[in-house]
């Protein structure tokens, strides 16, 4: 084929149709001494979009804290950040989006989305144990909207399901700023023996490289390129960029990886997503401070006639790039076989530091790999910022406007069956959330629970953002972010680890986009320093617009705590008649950014809810030492929808034991702020009545508010003279919203 | 006494089997590739969960072409106890172990959640520790549990006694709401005529401690184990 293969001469239009920017074009003429050949622009291009290199986010991106002390894999030096948990085990964890691809192909988009962030966890030598989601549509009121959360749901349970993890916890969120750009946040939690963790790197001159699991074939091609765009009415053409997903052999190439690194075979793995080979070769390779010798014609391939460009830059799914060990290579293919999967010899590390990739060999493309990668020669912006205009009018709110003689029952009823706020059983049962046998806490609590088998511990996990926060007020937002997701883990009896964070926002060369980055980012890194919860490492993804609108800002916080007995686990529901209920914190006068006023007023607007960070921890610190001493039955924060929801959901979330609670409230506030309000650092605790003097008198000490507000028991929620329901009646409405708004036709 | 549990490429709970087995029973258990042409020595032999093959065509339609499949079958023929759960139900109905078949759920969905089971009688190797009409807390997880089979077969079904567990209320009604799946006659999991062989759809081996949500899923085991230490002549059925 070498003789007859030409490349197609490099115009300057070619050049701009693979977002090359002419300044970048000069560079690369710098880096290679010679204008780039096809080949390598479309190496290049890969490489250098937003989606690989990062090139707007990275000097903002560390700033973020990146140091622990139990760090053993920190951000962007693996696949996925990884956190020592005593025992001899890690937990090694990682968020990232989906988000284009399931715009336009929302069963692939999603399914695709859980199959890669899969791999980067298990190419670390982990097994998954948990998966997790966080979903945002525009409304369901939209057909395309329903049809769009319809498939992203069947995708993600489809891949899950069958390559055997369960789906544990995650968010749905429904707001229009999401109707054409939905937001697929896909996270995935191993476990890993400290000592067998691998590596991503190509090192030792004459190893060979191997490349597992399935052929390549030509779809997916510029993938990463089309992650960094906007969505238009073109993107529909986009389709054939978006990858299919076959869980069935990645679950065999789970297994054949987690085989070749327990037996030690190799010196370093990684697994093909964005940019496929490309993008493990080079990253692989300048890792290891190496060269890597590619011969294109060992690629197995699933398509006749591809050339070099195509089988560079195809993101077929699972498939892996391996380092193996010399004199390993029979061993395995031996592994490999016996899966039924493929295992090819396609090349070697070299020591000139180059990827150099052959056809007949003969050159096709020649380019040192640290130039391409992330933290080597790869651009690096920082984009104007403007603080955008509606900020400022958004922030006002005149309370007066909001009358507060309503029928507050009717008022809860609506909430509680409102999208954002009602059951979300209709998606996380289509996802298996038992399998591997784990799960103590499954979706439903503030946080998902597993344990940690062979050990006393466990682990709890979460995914947190409230967008509408993030666009009225991004760094406070952020803030909050971070708060509520170390509270869902406090909650649930664990102590807040780490996070990884997938920040999903607009175009970054909008400058009023880029000052909600920058505040997001700075307002992360000042709650993740409070908490001491370093950030290991996400993702970033920009261009989340349609024609319309860019999506609400919206930095995902994934956060990993752990439980360390597993007497401590706690769920948010309430326990047993009799037992006294605290309100931890304090309920303030706010109602700006809240669902009630979305969902009653369709309003998006109002100062977001203030926080103190130092005292969020102090709250959250004394809370957790209280699980520790036995004294908590439940514990569940109060958040989107205020006090009156998460009582209500103390009622009523453990279905087969609902239970009542009568409730007094000595606050002289307002009714709807006191009732829908989203003050921060809230916890509604409860114990049984022997106990109570106890809890009130530690909370006392550790300078945390802890008002006695009622006790849990009857058939009814009452609150404050407000409201009085049969928990029959909020059932009713929290669990069957969802499939009455998803099973409508038209 | 010794368990086995087969592994089909594609089956995902095959580790969940092998640890109740060895970690909540503290028994004895092996796992079997599914090219073994020997049971080695199993007394019991578990088809798990899963996708065996990625049931890409139709759940369990390849699984019963591996080979070690033949043994499995001469194994169950001769009175050898063989357990199916969810997937490996759906291989022993393609295999002809067991009648009938496992359609998509009636509502299209996958399904995961903890539903009860009623004991439908408790002289089989499965079943011996329960009560009759014991309520079992056991997880489901699956798109194509809806148990069918024709009028007169599902009659003959019921008549030999061989309808093992049916899907209940916590109380043990066995009402339409109870049902996750539309199966005939809320059936949840059958044996064989002979009574040696159980496909069931709920997974009671994920239901083996409670820091996962129930033990009921114990009982079966217990139960296997008991009659494989002292068989006791299976209730005529």
């Amino acid at each position: 084929m070498a003789d007859s293969y030409k490349q197609p001469q490099v115009t300057p239009a070619m050049v701009a149709d693979h977002g090359i920017s002419p300044e970048e074009f000069e560079h690369i003429k710098k880096i290679l001494g010679r204008e780039p050949n096809y080949t390598e622009l479309g190496v290049f291009s890969v490489m250098w979009s937003e989606h690989c290199s990062y090139k707007n986010s990275i000097a903002l991106l560390k700033t973020l804290p990146r140091d622990g002390a139990n760090l053993l894999a920190k951000a962007g030096e693996e696949n996925a950040g990884a956190v020592d948990l005593g025992d001899g085990l890690a937990v090694v964890f990682k968020i990232e989006s989906h988000n284009h691809p399931s715009a336009i192909e929302p069963y692939q988009g999603a399914a695709t989305g859980v199959g890669g962030i899969l791999r980067d966890i298990f190419t670390m030598g982990a097994r998954p144990i948990a998966s997790l989601n966080s979903l945002r549509f525009g409304s369901p009121e939209n057909p395309r909207v329903r049809y769009l959360v319809d498939g992203v749901v069947r995708g993600i349970g489809d891949y899950g399901n069958s390559f055997g993890v369960p789906t544990v916890a995650g968010e749905v969120y429904f707001d229009e700023s999401y109707t054409g750009n939905p937001l697929v946040n896909a996270m995935a939690v191993g476990i890993v023996k400290s000592s067998r963790m691998a590596t991503a790197k190509a090192a030792g001159v004459g190893n060979p490289i191997m490349m597992v699991g399935s052929k390549t074939g030509r779809d997916g091609i510029h993938g990463a390129t089309f992650a960094s765009e906007e969505i238009s009415d073109k993107s529909e053409e986009k389709r054939p960029s978006v990858q299919i997903g076959d869980p069935f052999t990645e679950k065999l190439l789970l297994e054949a990886t987690l085989e070749i690194i327990e037996q030690d075979l190799i010196v370093g793995i990684q697994d093909m997503g964005a940019a496929g080979l490309t993008c493990s070769s080079s990253e692989m390779s300048a890792k290891g401070k190496a060269g890597i010798e590619i011969n294109i014609d060992a690629v197995p391939v699933r398509e006749t006639g591809m050339i070099p460009y195509e089988i560079l830059l195809s993101e077929s799914q699972e498939r892996m790039l391996v380092c193996v060990k010399k004199g390993k290579e029979e061993d395995v293919k031996a592994i490999f076989d016996k899966w039924n999967l493929d295992s090819t010899i396609i090349g070697h590390v070299t020591a000139d530091g180059l990827m150099t990739v052959k056809l007949d060999g003969q050159v096709v493309s020649q380019i040192p790999s640290d130039c391409l990668v992330l933290g080597g020669g790869a651009p690096v912006y920082r984009r104007e910022t403007k603080r955008p205009e509606y900020m400022d009018k958004m922030a006002a709110l005149s309370l007066e406007k909001y009358p507060t003689n309503r029928n507050w029952n009717e008022t809860l009823l609506t909430m509680l069956s409102s999208p954002n706020l009602c059951h979300k059983g209709w998606v996380f049962e289509q996802y298996d959330s038992t399998i591997r046998t784990n799960t103590s806490v499954g979706p439903g609590s503030d946080a998902a629970v597993l344990r940690l088998r062979k050990t006393t511990k466990a682990l709890a996990m979460a995914t947190d953002c409230n967008g509408r926060y993030c666009y009225l007020n991004p760094r406070r937002g952020a803030q909050i972010a971070v708060a509520e997701s170390a509270r869902n883990i406090v909650c649930s009896g664990g102590r807040p680890l780490a996070i990884t964070n997938c920040l999903n926002f607009g175009n970054p060369y909008k400058p009023e986009v880029y000052y909600c980055f920058a505040e997001a980012v700075a307002g992360m890194g000042e709650a993740c320093r409070v908490f001491d919860t370093p950030v290991t490492g996400g993702n970033v993804s920009f261009y989340n617009e349609d024609p319309d609108r860019a999506v609400f800002p919206t930095p995902t916080i994934g956060m990993v705590g752990l439980v360390e007995h597993i007497d401590h686990i706690t769920t948010q529901w309430f326990k047993d008649t009799g037992d006294v209920v605290f309100l931890l914190g304090m309920n303030r006068e706010e109602l700006g950014a809240s669902e009630y006023l979305h969902n009653v007023f369709g309003e998006t607007r109002g100062a977001v809810p203030e926080i103190d960070l130092k005292f969020e921890k102090q709250l959250q610190d004394a809370l957790l030492d209280a699980i520790q001493q036995g004294l908590v039955k439940s514990a569940h924060d109060v958040s989107d929808g205020g006090l009156a929801i998460s009582l209500a959901e103390g009622c009523i979330s453990n279905r087969e034991k609902m239970i009542g609670a009568s409730i007094a409230l000595a606050d002289s506030i307002r009714k709807d702020c006191l009732l829908f309000g989203e003050s921060q650092s809230r916890v509604i605790v409860t114990c049984s009545s022997k106990d109570a003097s106890t809890l009130e008198q530690w909370f006392h000490s550790k300078q945390v508010p802890a008002a006695k507000i009622g006790t849990v028991g009857g058939s009814n929620l009452q609150i404050a003279g407000l409201i009085d329901l049969p928990i029959n009646s909020l059932a009713d409405a929290f669990y069957t919203a969802m499939p009455k708004f998803m099973e409508r036709v038209g | 006494m010794k368990f086995g549990v087969v592994t089909f490429p594609g089956s995902n709970g095959d580790y969940d089997s092998y640890a109740a087995v060895r970690f909540a029973m503290k028994e004895k258990v092996e796992f079997l590739w599914h090219k073994s042409e020997d049971l080695q020595g199993c007394d019991a032999v578990i088809l798990p969960g899963g996708f065996a093959h990625g049931d890409y065509l139709r759940a369990g339609a390849i699984a019963r072409f591996s080979p070690i499949m033949k043994h499995v079958i001469k194994f169950a023929k001769s009175g050898g106890i063989v357990i199916g759960f969810c997937n490996g139900f759906q291989v022993l109905t393609e295999s002809g172990l067991l009648p009938g078949a496992l359609l998509r759920n009636n509502h299209l969905r996958f399904n995961s959640k903890f539903i009860y089971i009623r004991v439908e009688r408790t002289d089989t190797p499965f079943t011996g520790v329960c009560r009759k009409g014991e309520v079992l807390k056991i997880p489901i997880a699956h798109g194509e549990g809806n148990y069918y089979n024709f009028e007169s077969d599902v009659r003959k079904l019921e008549d030999n006694g061989q309808v093992l567990f049916r899907y209940a209320d916590a109380s043990g009604n066995a009402s339409a709401a109870a049902n996750p799946n539309g199966s005939i006659n809320n059936i949840a999991g059958i044996v064989s005529a002979e009574g040696n062989v159980l496909g069931m759809m709920p997974h009671p081996e994920r239901a083996v401690e409670d820091i996962i949500g129930s033990s009921d899923g114990l009982k079966v085991f217990e139960s296997v184990l008991n009659y494989c230490i002292s068989p006791k002549p299976v209730g005529r059925l």
